[in-house]
């Protein structure tokens, strides 16, 4: 009796019918991706071309906004950008790198010490560790950094009021706070590679150097383009931590990202069709050039 | 006995009848600021308001914000539609942008023009649009300088003989010379150096009809003076980039250098962030130009407004005129929160004269010396496209002459060609 009804059951419950689960377990995403992405995105695209003044002033301007879009401020803002994320690339995924080799490594005692010591910053809030950074790196001789520089009988310097030095310091703080992260990820990659093959190198002589360029690399590969999409991404649309230092002040153009520029637009200037029209150019920036890095790296290439 | 406690029964229930009639409900308002001192008049005159028992009770509830979110919010509340509060504190640089198209703000015309002859009303044409008023300052911000007379007095250079521009750089070369320290400082990345100095000479950045000003010679001039401070190290770039930074303060607090300029509502930074200073510290009118100009510049500035779609517009401006448009209010403007009052009638009154920190911290001459600058202060054009302009002179102007060599001619004609490029 018991195993029949049991049997029943499920054809009477909708949520057990195996036409019906799988569409009731991708719900939460696809309605998530509705509402949160694609309505966003498509309304972005309607205000780009519409001049938008109150909650019923809202008036069709065709290109207009992008005529208007290649100002110096947003030229500098894209090369602001540009700089901050290629130096970005650079740093944050060659540097946890090296980490995590020598993490996994035999060299280092209490690896997992400092695994964790890494990993501690990216709990902080960025706009405490700004303001910390902002404090430590003052314009003042006696501001910590520049009592450092003195110590080591070099000049104190400006250092947020000059683009180059103000690169520097926005990568040191992305750096600091974000390498724990990377070297997670790169630990997770570099555990998951066979210890046979490096046994099978150093039988074939392989020294370190080149036991890490033919074994760990290709090992990461897919870990390697995960992190570099996603710094790629991080660098593009990089916004707060340069509020943290500058709030909106934008000393030489190195205090104004692409996503600061818009924000500038939406709301310090009320013009919300611009600022759109600003975002849908980050959009296409970063689509390309993540398209571009990823058929580099071979991530469209068919599985051999 | 019976008849004797009913009655007391009937009694008592009537008492409370009545006295529920009695104690009618408040009417309650929202009020967003995104200065907290602001807070402090408000409650002052709040609690004045409902002493009165001819006025309407009122329970206002006041909400403090930091600068960007408040003006985020409301924009969000204002372009949809939904959850504005009913009075608001817009910052002068922001206000232009809730004037745009269809204004979503109260006027204020029935409570500001009854008081036109009392009031400094340039301050009004700020918050203005085809002759409607939209929002009530709390302050002239009229600028003046502070000298730190220990410098000076180092130096052997007496401030009350400073008269003109001329004159204040002489005395800057004189106090680098024996002190070793600068005269002022220019902001690198705000706009309270270059702004009155350029208002006072006669200029600004935009016209009533949205022409760019930026580049014409008053600006190039104005610019060409401040570089020329920079030059020999009389003026030096502000540590932390601007004047309300926690380096600046804490530079200036040690005797960083001589004075600086700055408009009225400065005094407090003084006495909340440098206290060191308290007794050093004297005020005096801006130098004047040469060349003609003005004696001060009106600078800065919140207009606090009352939102159209309020259920409570009447009652919230009432309230409002009460707290910012009479005597009693101006008076405590300036005792709570060390404002110069936009009302005329004020200066000079026995109330204004009633101790505060203020004039603990400096002395109490100094509204006899701002009465002699109020009498020539331009206007200050804030159109629509004055948060553009803004941001311009902060971002890029100031820049520019403080922290690069470029020439007060190419500063003024790239900052002037980047404005032409921004505006509608």
């Amino acid at each position: 009796m018991q195993r029949q009804s049991a049997n029943k059951r499920p054809r009477a419950n909708p949520l057990t019918n195996p036409k019906v689960v799988p569409y009731v377990f991708v719900a939460p995403f696809v309605i998530y991706f509705l509402l949160v992405y694609l309505y966003p995105t498509i309304a972005t695209i309607m205000m780009s071309f519409q001049r938008i003044d109150g909650p019923t002033q809202v008036e069709f301007i065709g290109f207009k906004n992008y005529e208007r879009l290649f100002s110096r401020n947003y030229v500098q803002a894209l090369q602001t950008t540009a700089r901050y994320a290629f130096w970005d690339v650079v740093v944050l995924t060659s540097v946890p790198l090296l980490v995590a080799v020598l993490l996994h490594s035999k060299l280092v005692m209490f690896a997992s010490f400092f695994k964790s010591l890494f990993f501690i910053p990216a709990l902080t809030s960025i706009i405490v560790a700004g303001i910390v950074f902002r404090l430590a790196f003052g314009t003042l001789p006696t501001a910590p950094v520049n009592r450092l520089m003195t110590l080591l009988g070099q000049e104190p310097r400006d250092w947020l009021m000059y683009a180059g030095t103000g690169n520097l310091v926005l990568i040191v703080l992305t750096l600091w706070r974000w390498m724990g992260v990377n070297i997670i990820y790169y630990l997770s990659g570099i555990q998951a590679i066979s210890p046979e093959l490096y046994e099978a190198a150093e039988i074939d002589g392989a020294g370190a150097v080149s036991k890490f360029f033919h074994v760990t690399l290709p090992g990461i590969r897919p870990v390697l383009i995960y992190v570099i999409t996603i710094t790629v991404l991080g660098g593009f649309s990089m916004f707060t931590e340069s509020v943290a230092l500058w709030q909106q002040n934008n000393p030489g153009g190195v205090g104004r990202t692409i996503v600061g520029y818009m924000y500038l637009m939406g709301f310090y200037k009320s013009n919300m069709g611009m600022a759109s029209a600003v975002g849908l150019t980050l959009l296409v920036l970063v689509l390309g050039v993540n398209l571009i890095q990823l058929t580099l790296m071979g991530f469209f290439r068919k599985e051999r | 006995m019976k008849k004797l406690l009913s009655l007391l029964v009937v009694l008592t229930l009537l008492a409370g009848i009545c006295g529920a009639f009695a104690e009618e409900e408040p009417i309650h308002l929202t009020l967003w600021t995104f200065q907290e001192l602001h807070t402090q008049l408000y409650k002052e005159m709040l609690e004045k308001w409902n002493a009165n028992p001819d006025n309407p009770k009122l329970d206002i509830d006041m909400q403090v914000y930091p600068y960007e979110d408040m003006h985020n919010k409301l924009t969000i509340a204002l372009q949809s539609g939904e959850g504005a509060p009913d009075i608001v504190d817009i910052e002068i640089n922001m206000f232009a942008n809730y004037l745009k198209g269809d204004i979503q703000l109260a006027d204020l015309n029935d409570i500001v023009e009854p008081m036109e002859d009392h009031l400094v009303m340039s301050r009004f044409n700020n918050y203005a649009k085809d002759g409607k008023f939209y929002g009530i300052d709390h302050h002239i911000g009229a600028c003046i300088v502070w000298y730190n007379t220990e410098i000076l007095e180092e130096a052997g250079v007496d401030y009350t003989t400073i008269k003109t521009w001329d004159d204040y750089h002489e005395a800057g070369k004189i106090v680098l010379e024996k002190t070793g320290k600068p005269m002022c400082t220019w902001e690198s990345n705000d706009c309270w150096s270059i702004y009155p100095l350029v208002n006072q000479h006669g200029g600004d950045w935009l016209t009533p009809d949205n022409e760019v000003r930026m580049d014409e010679q008053v600006v190039i001039d104005t610019l060409a003076f401040m570089r020329s401070m920079l030059d020999d190290g009389t003026a030096v770039a502000c540590p932390g980039g601007n004047h309300h930074s926690e380096e600046y303060y804490g530079w200036m607090n040690a005797g960083g250098c001589a004075s600086v300029s700055m408009p009225f509502w400065y005094l407090n930074r003084f006495t909340d962030y440098m206290p060191d200073l308290s007794g050093k510290m004297k005020v005096a009118p801006m130098p004047l130009w040469s060349d003609g100009g003005h004696k001060s510049a009106q600078m800065g500035g919140t207009g606090t407004a009352v939102v159209k779609t309020s259920a409570n517009v009447d009652v919230a401006k009432q309230w409002l005129a009460y707290a910012t448009l009479s005597f009693e209010g101006c008076v405590n403007t300036w005792l709570i929160l060390g404002f110069d009052p936009i009302m005329t009638d004020v200066y000079g009154s026995e109330e204004m004269k009633a101790p505060n920190k203020f004039f603990d911290y400096y002395d109490d001459t100094i509204f006899d010396m701002l009465k002699t600058v109020l009498d020539d202060i331009p206007d200050t054009c804030l159109t629509e496209n004055f948060p553009a302009a803004s941001d311009i002179v902060r971002n890029q102007m100031a820049y520019d002459l403080v922290m690069t060599d470029k020439s007060p001619e190419d500063i003024a004609r790239d900052c002037a060609e980047e404005l032409r490029s921004q505006i509608f």
